[in-house]
């Protein structure tokens, strides 16, 4: 029934029901009558009727717009104010956080409100009761996974760890890294390769991982130890993966998932590669040399050669030294910077090079090293373990007769740029010069300088009357990439262990075990067929009932067009802001990509979808996924509220806007709208997202819409 | 009649020794800097042997070789193959191009025209 009729009926039925009881009171008196009393009775009241009959129906009117005034309060009182209470206290079940009942005007129904909340106190407090033992129980299991997260993150090896369907359900910083670079960088919004509850097949062949689980199956029914598959793998960039894929298994041996390790192995690969190049190169070249040589020299052996003969023989021959002197050096410069790029070295700050090394040599010697740096902020690329043995036991070397000298451990940029020196010094003592040739800790402490490429050398300062050990040391450009990340990104969710949604129709699945993308647009207007573009997009991605807070897309849009004057106010976008930013045609790839796999959701999504799919034609990308709109979501769950604006959705369900009209803080909003919708459809039957979409498209305000 | 000796080799500095060893020793000597040139005068001197580098600029001397093997007009000519490219696999390839000989640099001069001897004997 349309709320219009619903609300006209108790006005009218009052004044009708009258109308009829007076009508069926003078049917049953006239048939009561005898014959002619009656058709006299009729005859007699005709005329009279006809002329005073306004005055009845007057009086009528008075009493049916009375009764009508009447209905309508009782109906305001006792039908629609009890629906709302029943609403609100509905509200009340599904979430004790929700506001408490209103008192409502009659007074039986203010008790009842009034009994309602004192119910829902007790509740909230019992339920604040669980929470806490909840909680402290769950405390336990979440530092056991955070663990297992912060160890990951440690790991300085690329991990994803994926269910059986691919969907990745725990990586590393590492392995966003390594994915980040091999798929050429960011994409727009922030968008990454690799997110929670993606699919791994999206950044590695599909066919690729079923060939090394097919593996991992034969290892397993073999019975063998070792269970693992590796293989390599070219990205779109070009780039090379070696992956190795291990099952993760349950006790009782059934398989869940899998764990990929993975090392980008372009630049070691390129490395030896050049180095067999090189290698070939220069045997070819010397064995060219030698014979060039030594055909000429045999040439020479003949007595009766012409003398110009004998010049041009001696010349291949003073010829072939030369280039073969001239390969050599080249080789020896390559093979240096090889020793560079061979030997695993870490960037590492020099001042904390200096702390811990002078932490070594306090414990090697029992002597407090001075430590002077002349320069801050010097990065060095570092064994640093062998480094500081090295220096600890250069300085217990250095005790002489009168115990242990007072030591300083000093760092400088060297004249050669690249380079740097790092002293262990101590005070020239003319009377016990220092040990004279390599002892056998100088020599290994040498080989490990040669590892950095560098040197190890005594000198003597004898005008500042100081010995020391030099190291020459390589520097880096500056430390290893700071990670600035605002919020500590979600890296796993172990649920997914569980999931497996190959078997069953998306519309068949629950709400709550579905991934969405809750997105918001901001827009230069309202009409994308006039010409009205998007400026910005912001999005958030929902895993098993979860929102993840750290894979947000957000990204600022230049729409090639001017942002009118009076649109501002309402995005608070202003054209410089977008000035330089990439156009619609760069970002909506990127968005795809972050929104594949997932259910669309949005508020009043049908406005958003129109200027997506306007672009449909120019970029070739379809969004075709299911579509959820928070506002017809919550007609359904709250049929009887006035308003489904977000702001009043926000408010009745308790989730606070900070800030409205930015892409971003509206898809926050919209999310966790959307999550507390949730249990409110769940408990009218609305379990499925079939069952969602079906319900949204019959809703009230779908059809006023559409 | 004096053989004729074609050298095929990029590099004047083993050209300058093998010419005039194999003059000395009589022979008739054709020198081409690159495969290309090396291919057109084995068509159009008909030397009876080749030696042939390797690694040269514009035709490789194993694609000069796969070549001269693939013209049955040329079928009598003999090739060594006289090259700084000394892998297994360089040798393979060279012998199965059809090559009679592969030598490979540094070599005895005093060897390598005992072997030209023989392949022209």
């Amino acid at each position: 029934m349309r709320p219009g009729l619903r609300r006209l009926l108790p006005v009218a039925a009052p004044g009708l029901a009258l109308m009829l009881w007076a009508l069926g009171g003078a049917v049953l008196f006239h048939a009561s009558l005898p014959a002619g009393q009656g058709a006299g009775l009729v005859s007699a009241l005709g005329p009279a009727l006809q002329a005073n009959g306004a005055i009845l129906f007057g009086w009528w009117l008075a009493g049916a717009a009375l009764a009508g005034w009447w209905a309508a309060r009782l109906h305001a009182r006792h039908v629609e104010g009890p629906a709302r209470l029943a609403d609100a206290a509905r509200l009340l079940t599904d979430n004790a956080d929700a506001p408490r009942l209103e008192a409502a005007s009659p007074p039986a129904l203010a008790a009842l409100a009034d009994a309602v909340n004192r119910l829902a106190d007790q509740r909230q407090a019992l339920r604040t009761d669980m929470a806490r033992l909840v909680a402290e129980a769950q405390q336990k299991v979440a530092q056991e996974r955070d663990q297992l997260g912060a160890l990951m993150a440690e790991l300085r090896q690329s991990v994803v760890v994926c269910n059986l369907d691919g969907r990745i359900l725990l990586y590393n910083d590492h392995a966003r890294g390594l994915f980040h670079r091999v798929s050429g960088g960011q994409l727009a919004g922030g968008a990454e390769a690799i997110g929670l509850g993606r699919s791994i097949h999206g950044v590695i062949d599909r066919a690729l991982i079923e060939h090394a689980r097919e593996t991992v199956d034969r290892h397993i029914a073999r019975g063998d130890t070792a269970v693992s598959a590796q293989f390599v793998t070219t990205t779109a960039t070009g780039s090379l993966l070696h992956v190795v894929l291990a099952p993760v298994r349950s006790q009782g041996g059934a398989i869940s998932g899998y764990v990929l390790l993975l090392d980008d192995i372009t630049q070691d690969y390129a490395a030896q590669s050049r180095r067999d190049r090189r290698l070939t190169e220069l045997t070819e070249a010397s064995r060219a040399s030698l014979a060039n040589m030594g055909a000429a020299l045999d040439m020479l052996d003949y007595p009766d050669l012409e003398p110009a003969e004998r010049d041009g023989f001696h010349a291949i021959v003073r010829d072939e030294v030369a280039a073969m002197g001239q390969r050599l050096a080249a080789m020896t410069a390559d093979a240096s910077q090889e020793i560079l790029t061979r030997w695993p070295l870490q960037e590492m700050l020099g001042d904390d090079l200096l702390a811990a090394a002078a932490q070594h040599v306090l414990a090697q010697t029992g002597r407090v090293a001075k430590v002077e740096s002349a320069e801050e902020g010097l990065w060095l690329r570092l064994d640093s373990f062998s480094l500081i043995q090295a220096l600890g036991a250069l300085a217990g070397q250095l005790k002489g007769p009168q115990g242990m000298p007072s030591l300083t451990l000093r760092l400088a940029p060297a004249a050669t740029p690249g380079w740097a020196h790092l002293d262990l010094v101590w005070p020239l003592d003319p009377a016990a010069p220092a040990a004279g040739g390599d002892t056998g800790v100088q020599s290994a402490a040498r080989d490990i300088a040669e590892r950095h490429g560098g040197e190890l050398w005594l000198e003597q300062d004898r005008p500042a009357g100081l010995s020391f050990f030099r190291f020459l040391l390589p520097t880096a450009a500056a430390g290893p990439e700071a990670e600035a990340l605002e919020a500590r990104p979600e890296f796993y969710d172990f649920d997914l262990f569980a999931a497996s949604d190959s078997s069953r129709s998306l519309d068949d699945q629950p709400l709550e075990r579905l991934s969405y993308t809750v997105f918001d647009t901001e827009t230069t207007g309202l009409n994308p067929a006039q010409g009205d573009e998007i400026i910005q997009i912001g999005a958030l991605r929902i895993l098993n009932g979860k929102l993840l807070r750290g894979e947000r897309f957000d990204q600022l849009v230049d729409p090639g067009r001017e942002i009118p004057p009076e649109s501002i106010p309402y995005h608070g976008i202003h054209p410089e802001m977008v000035q330089g930013q990439p156009r619609i045609a760069e970002v909506l790839p990127a968005f795809h990509a972050y929104a594949s796999d997932t259910v669309l959701v949005g508020h009043n999504v049908a406005f958003d979808m129109r200027f997506l799919q306007l672009k449909e034609a120019a970029t070739g990308l379809r969004f075709d996924q299911p579509v959820l709109d928070t506002l017809l979501l919550a007609s359904i769950a709250q049929p009887h509220e006035p308003s489904h604006s977000l702001e009043a959705i926000a408010a009745r369900l308790g989730v606070e806007i900070t800030q409205r009209h930015n892409a971003l803080s509206d898809a926050l909003v919209t999310a966790e709208v959307f999550l507390r919708l949730l249990p409110l459809l769940k408990a009218r039957g609305v379990v499925t997202l079939g069952q969602a979409r079906e319900a949204a498209e019959h809703s009230y305000y779908a059809r006023l819409r559409y | 009649m004096t053989d004729r000796v074609l050298i095929a080799d990029d590099e004047p500095n083993i050209v300058v020794s093998l010419s005039f060893m194999l003059k000395r020793e009589g022979y008739e000597v054709l020198v081409a800097p690159d495969g290309t040139q090396a291919l057109a005068m084995i068509r159009g001197e008909r030397p009876r042997l080749v030696l042939l580098d390797a690694a040269m600029p514009g035709m490789s001397g194993f694609e000069v070789c796969e070549a001269v093997r693939a013209d049955p007009e040329l079928s009598g000519i003999r090739i060594l193959m006289l090259t700084a490219k000394g892998r297994d696999t360089d040798i393979a390839r060279g012998m199965g191009a059809g090559a009679d000989a592969y030598v490979t640099k540094p070599f005895s001069t005093r060897d390598l025209i005992v072997r030209i001897r023989e392949m022209l004997a």
